[in-house]
């Protein structure tokens, strides 16, 4: 059990201009699930191979349960890391795999077995303990790579992605089952994805990083409701937000013509700022499609079953723009269609700086 | 070295003539043939009188085996072990100034497999450092590996000769041995690094995290998967140090001395000598076709390791 501390941390690899992470500031609390997630090459990697000891922090401090582990070896740190092509010693049986950070730490035979097995029983993999990782199917082995890591009782689990490599449907069931399994063991873990979804259903809080930055960290219906920027705003959500740059309205950032209905509060935040640089973002369930409001032509429905994405065109500062508008199932609204596109629920500012304008 | 293998049924390119690939089978077939010929003729003259290898050449004859017992007759077996305790004392020459055959094959014996094994022992952490722990210009330093071997190994055989004579070398085991281990040093190193290159990075990575020391890294979570190009790596240091001969004939002609040199004594300026040394030839020339033959899968397998997962 442990707490995970990122203090001003950063990593510049040898070469390269910018660094992968900078000053990277985070607390992990105790026995919390943290998501860290962004786009490919921001750095999700390098953080929690920092936190690892896989990757030298070039300047400030990592520490696990207050204890400055900066400079420490991974031997040292009491970690364990799935790693997303799950890294299975080809050579020893799927009992070795889980049972070798024991033998390794000089745990007696007996009480090594009982401990794999106790793992291997709670991850269904009991009959595979004499195979081989090559004669095991992608979900086993993801199953392996997880046990490998339970068998041990680490202060801290780092899981770089260890679901991408599983089918659609594996990937959901597995979700919720190492979820529960993280609640159960109770221990302090990172988790690595770059898939927003997986963010939002599994962390307690989530960490969205961009260009090595850290843009917001928070649970993650914080994170779709009240977006820090414009950044998470657009990276959070699927689909995404309608995020467009404000048109002047008679002196009050509008779409398409129409005059968005904002607080008081947020209008007088507003005043000082050139209304061109402002954006606003709804998202497709705040839009409704009825009888009053922008006008525009559909040009795509997403037919999901349970519901429906219609693509709107209207005209947004002299050109054509697509909003996403959420619809029932079976909508009636077809390709062609002049609909008209209306506000119903919450609306998202962000000032010239990006940065999100509070009520 | 014989490296057979059973391809599979080559299945006809697509558009290529009937005729153009019998051909070609053909080809590979005679060309095949003729470089195995002079294998099969040194082979069947071992088993002829001198008389008949020395007529015009025959394959109906009256196979004998007395000249496998020519060569080896002055035989004086002696126990490997004691061979190994008297390994780094010049050995007297024995039967007349006479390399016996049994003297010849347990001094390559010992030679080789020691020669071989220093290589191994020296080559492994090399390789693991250049592969997986590389340092600044490791590219600098496995070409100089590499560069020792550029020399035409007349060119150095004086001073070589000399050291050895002053450090008192000359006709003994030791410094072939040490030779051989230098001569297969280079390659040893540098095949086996491109085999730990492959070995992946995250799974040292998995092995730091799960409390293992660098060395249990390399012997439970590296050997293991480079095994099949260790054998390979292994098995190409055997062959070429059995093989040496320059060295041999030069700083260890007598007593002390390898099977190539040994084959080579077999010839003789008083009669005929063709079928002893066809022998002879067939005896220095079985033991590595047979290491070939029973390393082939792994061997082939260790050479062609990029492909295994
Ligand atoms: N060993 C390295 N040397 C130099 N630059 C590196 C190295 N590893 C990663 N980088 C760079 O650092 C940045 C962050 O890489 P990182 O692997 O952390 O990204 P990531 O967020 O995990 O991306 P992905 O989702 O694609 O895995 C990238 O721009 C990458 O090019
Ligand atoms: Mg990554």
């Amino acid at each position: 059990m442990a707490e995970v501390r990122y203090e001003a941390a950063s990593r510049l690899y040898p070469g390269a201009e910018e660094p992968a992470v900078n000053k990277l500031n985070l607390d992990i609390a105790d026995g919390e699930l943290l998501v860290l997630v962004g786009p490919s090459g921001c750095g999700k990697s390098t953080a929690l191979r920092m936190l690892a000891g896989l990757e030298t922090v070039t300047s400030g401090s990592v520490h696990i349960n207050g204890v400055d582990v900066t400079l420490k070896p991974p031997q040292d740190r009491d970690i364990a890391m799935v790693f997303q092509n799950y890294a299975l010693y080809p050579s020893m049986t799927v009992a070795q795999n889980m049972g070798f950070a024991l033998k390794q730490a000089k745990v007696p035979k007996a009480e090594r077995e009982a401990q794999v097995r106790e793992a291997a029983r709670i991850l269904d993999l009991t009959e595979y303990l004499d195979r081989k990782p090559k004669n095991l199917s992608g979900g086993q082995r993801q199953r392996v790579a997880m046990g490998r890591a339970i068998v041990r009782k680490p202060q801290v689990f780092l899981m770089d992605e260890p679901l991408s490599n599983l089918d659609a449907k594996l990937r959901v069931q597995t979700r919720t089952e190492l979820v529960d399994l993280q609640a159960r063991l109770g221990v302090t873990t990172v988790y690595v994805t770059h898939d927003q979804v997986e963010a939002m259903t599994m962390g307690d809080r989530v960490a969205v990083l961009k260009f090595g930055e850290l843009q917001q960290v928070d649970a993650p219906r914080t994170l779709y409701s009240a977006p820090a920027n414009k950044f998470v705003a657009g990276f959070i959500g699927s689909p995404a937000m309608n995020l467009l740059d404000a048109e002047d309205v008679d002196g009050a950032p509008g779409i398409a013509g129409a005059a968005i209905p904002l607080e008081e509060s947020v209008l007088s935040q507003l005043k000082s700022q050139d209304l061109d640089q402002v954006a606003v973002g709804v998202r497709p369930e705040h839009l409704t499609l009825g009888t009053t409001g922008i006008e525009g032509e559909v040009t795509v429905v997403e037919e999901l079953g349970s519901e429906s994405f219609v693509h709107v065109t209207v005209s947004h500062r002299g050109e054509p723009t697509t909003l996403v508008v959420r619809d029932r199932g079976e909508t009636e609204t077809g390709r062609g269609d002049r609909v008209k596109v209306d506000f119903g629920g919450p609306i998202h500012v962000f000032g010239s700086d990006g940065l999100r304008v509070e009520a | 070295m014989a490296l057979f293998t059973r391809a599979p049924k080559a299945e006809p390119i697509l558009g290529q003539n009937r005729v153009v690939a019998a051909i070609l089978g053909l080809l590979t077939w005679i060309i095949g043939l003729l470089f195995f010929f002079p294998l099969f003729w040194l082979v069947l003259n071992g088993f002829k009188e001198e008389s008949v290898a020395n007529a015009s050449p025959t394959l109906v004859f009256d196979p004998t085996t007395d000249r496998f017992c020519d060569v080896t007759a002055t035989s004086k077996w002696v126990s490997w072990f004691t061979e190994l305790t008297n390994l780094c004392q010049p050995s007297e020459v024995t039967g007349g100034g006479l390399l016996t055959f049994s003297e010849a094959f347990s001094n390559s014996f010992w030679i080789v497999l020691i020669s071989t094994v220093l290589v191994m022992i020296l080559a492994v952490p090399a390789a693991y450092a250049l592969a997986i722990r590389p340092m600044r210009k490791w590219r600098d330093v496995l070409f100089f590996f590499i560069s020792t071997k550029f020399l035409p190994i007349v060119g150095i055989i004086m001073p070589v000769w000399i050291i050895a004579r002053d450090l008192n070398l000359l006709g003994t085991r030791t410094v072939l041995v040490i030779l051989y281990t230098a001569m297969n040093l280079p390659l040893a190193v540098w095949m086996l690094r491109s085999f730990f290159a492959e070995v992946p990075k995250e799974l040292i990575e998995a092995a730091q995290i799960d409390g293992c020391s660098l060395m249990g890294q390399l012997r439970q979570v590296i050997l293991p998967i480079v095994a099949p190009g260790l054998a390979a790596t292994a098995l190409l240091c055997v062959i070429f140090a059995w093989n040496e001969f320059f060295f041999a004939i030069q700083l260890n002609p007598t007593g002390a001395s390898t099977m190539p040199v040994w084959v080579n004594a077999q010839q003789n300026f008083q009669g005929q000598f063709l079928a002893e040394l066809s022998a002879a030839s067939v005896l220095a020339t079985f033991p590595v076709v047979i290491a070939g033959w029973v390393a082939q899968k792994r061997m082939i397998r260790g050479l062609a390791m990029g492909a295994i997962k």
